[in-house]
C-alpha cells in the first residue's frame, strides 16, 4: 500500500500510520478536487478533516484506503491494517450481524474459529451480543453503524479511515456514538482519520482538526485539541472547549466559497 | 406487520379472504346471467353456464381423463423449458456481468428474441424441428428466457458502489465477489424473472401446441380440438384449468421467492400498508 515518491519531511518523530504529501487530485472529467494535501496521522492520533460539502473529503479518504489514486504528491500508508467505515453501513441485509461482522475476516481468510472469536468480540464491544442472530433490517440507523464498526474492529486495524460515519443519525444517537468511538479508540489503541461536517463532533473526537477550503480542497489550517482522554460527554459545554471549536467554526466560515 | 396484534388484525385477514370470495361470487352470477338471460337455448353453447362446465368438462370421467393428461403434458412442457430458461438465463447473465464485451455482443439479440412476436416464429420451429415434444420444450424456453436474464442481469449490477469498495478494500476475487456480494443481491431480481417466466412458460406451452395441432395432445391441442366440435363446456373447463394451472406455478414462484429472500428483503414482505 506504499506509494514512495518525492519523499518530504515524512520521517518525524513516530512513523505515521498515513502521510500524505502534497497530494492533489484531478478527476478524469477535470474536475480538480485536492490541491497540495500534507497531512499526517501518527499511532495514538485522532485527526479529524472538516470542510464545506463537495471540498473533496470523501475524496481524501478513498485516497488513503486505496480506492483511488492521487494524480500528484505521495502516499505512504506503512499498514495493511486498515479498517473503512462508510457514511452507510453498508450490511449486507441478507446476513445476520454475527454474520456480516465475519465478513472482512472471511475475505481476508482468517480461519472460521478465529473468524468467529473475533466478530464475537467485537459485536461484545458495541454492545450487540443480544442482536448477534438479527438480520440489520431488524435495527435502528445507530446499531446498524455499531454493526459497522464492529465489522471493521474484527481486522485489529492501526489505521480508522471514517467518513462521515454518523451524518445521518440523530443527534442523540450521534453523541452517544461518539462516546463509544472515544472507548473503542482508547482499548483498542488504533490511529484514526475522521470526516464529518460537524464542527463539534470533530472536536470531541480528535486530537487535531484539519479544515479544508472549498473546491479544489487545501489544508487551510489545523488546530491541535488540548483536552485530556477520556472526554466526559460534558466537555461539549466546557468554554475552553467552545473556544476550541469557535476557532475551527471560524477557520471553516472563511473556507465556504 | 408489527409486532403487537392489533385487534382488528383477525377482521382485516377475513377481508383478505373475503373481497376476492366477493368478487368471485359476482363473476359467477353474471357468468349465469350471460347463459340464461343474454342467450337463448340455441346460442348457449357460446357462454355455457357454470355448472354444465363442472358437471360436463370436470366430473365427466372421460372428458375429465382427457383433460388432466392434456394438463400433464402441458406441465411437463411448462417446467422443462422453465428450467432450462432458468439454468441457461442466469448462467448467462453471470457471464455478462463479468464481461461487458459479451453482453454488448449478446444482448442486443436476447432484446431482438424477446421482440419477435412468438406466433411468427412457432411454425417455424415446428418446421424445422418437427413437432413433437422438445420442439414445444424450445417454444417454451425461448419465450422464458429473456426475463431470466435481463432481470438477474440487473440485478448482478445494481450491487451499491460502497459495497464494491468494501470488497475490493479487502481484496475480494472475482469469485468471492460474484458469490458473497452479487448473486446475494441478485436473488430478488433473478425472483422476480422467475415469476414472470414462468407464468409465460404456461403461455408458451399452450400456444406451442395450439399452433402445431398435432403430435401429443397438450393443452393447446385440447382446447383447438373442442373450439371446432363446439364442445364449449370441456372447452371452458380447459380454459379454466389452464388458467388455474398458470396461478399456481406463479403462486408457487412467488411463495419459493418469498421462502428465499423474505427473511431480508422488502419485496419478499407483505408491503400493503395498514
Amino acid at each position: 500500500m506504499t506509494t514512495p515518491t518525492a519523499g518530504q519531511d515524512v520521517v518525524r518523530a513516530a512513523q505515521p500510520l498515513l502521510a500524505l504529501g502534497q497530494v492533489g487530485k484531478r478527476f478524469p472529467d477535470g474536475t480538480e478536487a485536492l490541491d497540495g494535501i500534507d497531512l499526517r496521522v501518527a499511532p495514538g492520533e485522532f485527526v479529524s478533516v472538516v470542510g464545506p460539502s463537495g471540498c473533496g473529503k470523501s475524496t481524501l479518504l478513498r485516497i488513503a484506503a486505496g480506492l483511488e489514486h492521487a494524480t500528484s504528491g505521495s502516499v505512504q500508508v506503512p499498514t495493511d491494517q486498515i479498517a473503512y467505515v462508510f457514511q452507510d453501513p453498508t450490511l449486507l441485509p441478507w446476513r445476520s450481524v454475527q454474520a456480516n461482522v465475519e465478513l472482512l475476516g472471511e475475505l481476508r481468510g482468517l480461519p472460521k474459529e478465529e473468524r468467529r472469536r473475533r466478530a464475537g468480540n467485537a459485536i461484545r464491544l458495541v454492545g450487540l451480543s443480544e442482536f448477534a442472530g438479527h438480520h440489520p433490517r431488524a435495527l435502528s440507523g445507530g446499531m446498524r453503524m455499531r454493526v459497522s464498526l464492529a465489522r471493521s474492529l474484527t481486522l485489529q486495524p492501526e489505521l480508522f479511515l471514517l467518513d462521515e460515519p454518523f451524518g445521518t443519525l440523530d443527534e442523540i444517537t450521534r453523541e452517544r456514538l461518539n462516546d463509544e468511538l472515544l472507548q473503542l479508540f482508547l482499548t483498542q489503541r488504533f490511529a484514526a482519520l475522521f470526516v464529518t461536517h460537524s464542527v463539534i463532533e470533530a472536536v470531541y473526537l480528535s486530537t487535531q482538526v484539519v479544515v479544508l477550503s472549498a473546491r479544489p480542497g487545501r489544508v487551510l489550517d489545523h488546530f491541535e485539541v488540548p483536552f485530556h482522554y477520556p472526554r466526559a460527554p460534558e466537555l461539549r459545554f466546557d468554554p475552553a472547549f467552545t473556544k476550541v471549536a469557535a476557532r475551527v467554526s471560524a477557520c471553516l466560515r472563511g473556507a465556504a466559497p | 406487520m408489527s409486532a403487537a396484534a392489533p385487534r382488528g388484525q383477525g377482521a382485516r385477514r377475513g377481508w383478505r379472504w373475503g373481497a376476492p370470495a366477493v368478487v368471485a361470487a359476482l363473476a359467477i352470477g353474471l357468468w349465469y346471467i350471460v347463459s340464461y338471460r343474454l342467450l337463448t337455448e340455441d346460442t348457449r353453447f357460446l357462454v355455457p353456464p357454470p355448472d354444465a362446465v363442472l358437471r360436463i368438462g370436470f366430473l365427466d370421467p372421460l372428458n375429465r381423463a382427457e383433460l388432466l393428461e392434456g394438463l400433464l403434458l402441458s406441465a411437463q412442457v411448462a417446467m422443462l423449458g422453465l428450467a432450462a430458461a432458468a439454468v441457461i438465463g442466469i448462467g448467462l447473465a453471470i457471464l455478462m456481468s463479468q464481461a461487458r464485451w459479451l453482453e454488448r455482443s449478446v444482448f442486443p439479440y436476447l432484446v431482438l428474441l424477446q421482440a419477435t412476436p412468438i406466433l411468427a416464429v412457432v411454425p417455424l420451429y415446428g418446421f424445422w424441428f418437427g413437432y413433437g415434444f422438445n420442439t414445444r420444450v424450445l417454444v417454451v424456453f425461448l419465450i422464458a428466457l429473456f426475463p431470466i436474464v435481463a432481470n438477474t442481469l440487473f440485478g448482478l449490477r445494481s450491487v451499491d458502489r460502497d459495497h464494491h469498495d468494501l470488497f475490493t478494500l479487502h481484496g475480494a476475487a472475482r469469485m468471492t465477489r460474484l458469490w458473497k456480494l452479487q448473486l446475494p443481491t441478485a436473488l430478488p431480481s433473478i425472483f422476480t424473472g422467475l415469476r414472470i417466466s414462468a407464468g409465460l412458460s404456461v403461455i408458451g406451452a399452450i400456444v406451442g401446441d395450439f399452433f402445431f395441432r398435432q403430435g401429443e395432445v397438450g393443452m393447446g391441442v385440447l382446447i383447438d380440438h373442442y373450439r371446432s366440435r363446439l364442445q364449449s363446456e370441456q372447452m371452458f373447463a380447459a380454459v379454466i384449468l389452464s388458467s388455474l394451472f398458470g396461478l399456481a406455478v406463479f403462486l408457487l414462484f412467488a411463495a419459493l421467492g418469498r421462502r428465499v429472500v423474505g427473511g431480508w428483503h422488502e419485496s419478499g414482505r407483505d408491503t400493503t400498508p395498514t
